[in-house]
């Protein structure tokens, strides 16, 4: 089995641990993952100034993609849900298509319909599947707890990700937490957004929104908050100390990737996970992971 | 209060013609949307269900230059529970887009433009990053800005200048 792996702007410079991760856990599945040079930002960053650019921007990527006939994964939520859209509004509006074509002439570049975008977790969910994860598993991460944060584009809008999983009773990501052996924590907040996306126009508002998330967390105890987007990753992790100080809470929640997790339990070793690369340490698994 | 004589009649057909704006005019002002906004529980004065009736008066200006449409969060939560299939996050986006043409945008969103066509990402990847992929076994990774700066209209010098904005 073989993908595209789309990494945009931020896992490729931040968020090493993640990308590691999944390489190694596509690779311990059976997962071909390709790269493309070609690839850069997704256009969403300036899809709330100029949506037209934005959606030329998604194009690019797509047209790149599609001679490869491969299907296209996304460790960034922003990434998968921008590319799904641009493919979904594309495939269907030829008078769009046409326009968007225009602007991608001068690159040597046509967008053709028939790529396949999905989250790289979503992929895993449908082309590997749970039973055969679980059957990878050999050490499982059994008396830890992980509260899964789903985010938003990974799941929503339900027009584009064709509903695969509930947006307002997800379960995707307990699943594969479930399947490591650990426990997957159910929380108030857990469909709480992140609040990246307004972290530019207002720090307060992003880390009050952030904040509620890991005040609950901090309070209940858990091994760790796990995600799937370095978006999230930004507030979660980069931002925990700043917002700590202006909410006047001492957070100490650690935080890591669900692919970090996968990969312990099929027996990747802590280095091959990049788990020293957490900033907000996930003390109680280093400790038992000791190499 | 709001006099008609202050209104444009026309912003919400300005609305509805952007991509993604149709849906506005379908909102039958049940507040949905309000109730599930996350951002909305953080800041009571963000309100999606008021950016809506103020768009469907003809508010242009107020709507146009509030600093409030930049505070939604694009989480979609809205979207998901209208049962008008108004769309408000894409909704806002179409506003967002036309308040940028107005010269209203944040400063933040500004650079965007600038780092990309420098770029082709918003985080630059110098010998540095590479290095540092590399000592972890991961393919090195390239700027493709050129391509950034020919589809935003961005001349490359333009590019640096964004970068340092």
């Amino acid at each position: 089995m073989r993908a595209l792996l789309f990494l945009g702007c931020t896992v490729p410079v931040r968020n090493l641990n993640y990308e590691l991760s999944a390489r190694k856990v596509a690779e311990a599945l059976g997962v071909e993952l390709q790269d493309l040079a070609e690839f850069g930002c997704c256009g969403y960053p300036l899809k709330s100034t100029d949506q037209d650019k934005a959606l030329v921007i998604a194009a690019r990527a797509l047209a790149q993609a599609h001679g490869s006939g491969l299907p296209l994964v996304a460790l960034c939520s922003a990434c998968a849900g921008t590319l799904a859209e641009a493919e979904h509004q594309l495939a269907h509006h030829g008078e769009l298509r046409a326009k968007v074509n225009q602007q991608l002439a001068p690159l040597g570049l046509a967008y053709e319909p028939g790529v396949k975008v999905r989250h790289f977790m979503r992929f895993l969910l449908e082309e590997v599947g749970l039973e055969a994860i679980r059957a990878k598993v050999t050490r499982k991460l059994e008396g830890f707890s992980f509260a899964p944060h789903y985010g938003c584009h990974y799941l929503k809008p339900s027009e584009i990700t064709g509903g695969f999983d509930d947006p307002e009773d997800p379960r995707s990501l307990a699943s594969f937490i479930e399947a490591t052996g650990a426990q997957a924590v159910d929380y108030a907040s857990m469909k709480e957004c992140c609040g990246g996306g307004v972290l530019g126009a207002d720090e307060d508002l992003a880390s009050a929104m952030a904040g509620k998330k890991l005040a609950e967390l901090d309070a209940k105890g858990v091994t760790a908050l796990a995600l799937i987007c370095p978006f999230c990753n930004v507030m979660y992790e980069g931002q925990q100390k700043a917002i700590g100080k202006k909410l006047d809470l001492k957070l100490k929640v650690p935080v890591v990737y669900v692919t970090q997790l996968l990969g312990l339990a099929m027996g990747l070793s802590p280095d091959e996970v990049g788990l020293k690369l957490n900033r907000a340490k996930p003390k109680e698994l280093l400790a038992a992971f000791k190499s | 209060m709001i006099s008609l004589n202050d209104c444009d009649p026309g912003f919400k057909f300005e609305v509805a013609a952007e991509p993604g704006g149709a849906g506005i005019k379908a909102c039958f002002a049940c507040a949905a949307c309000s109730a599930r906004c996350p951002v909305a529980g953080h800041r009571e004065e963000y309100d999606p269900r008021r950016i809506i009736r103020l768009t469907l008066l003809g508010r242009r200006e107020e709507v146009l230059s509030s600093p409030l449409i930049w505070l939604c969060s694009a989480c979609y939560s809205c979207q998901e529970v209208c049962p008008q299939q108004v769309r408000f996050t894409e909704v806002l986006t179409a506003i967002k887009n036309l308040a940028a043409k107005a010269g209203y945008a944040p400063p933040s969103a500004k650079q965007i433009a600038g780092l990309l066509a420098g770029h082709g990402r918003l985080l630059a990847v110098t010998e540095f990053e590479n290095e540092k992929r590399a000592e972890l076994g991961l393919p090195a990774v390239e700027e493709r800005g050129a391509d950034y700066a020919a589809i935003l209209g961005i001349a490359p010098e333009a590019a640096e200048a964004g970068e340092e904005a």
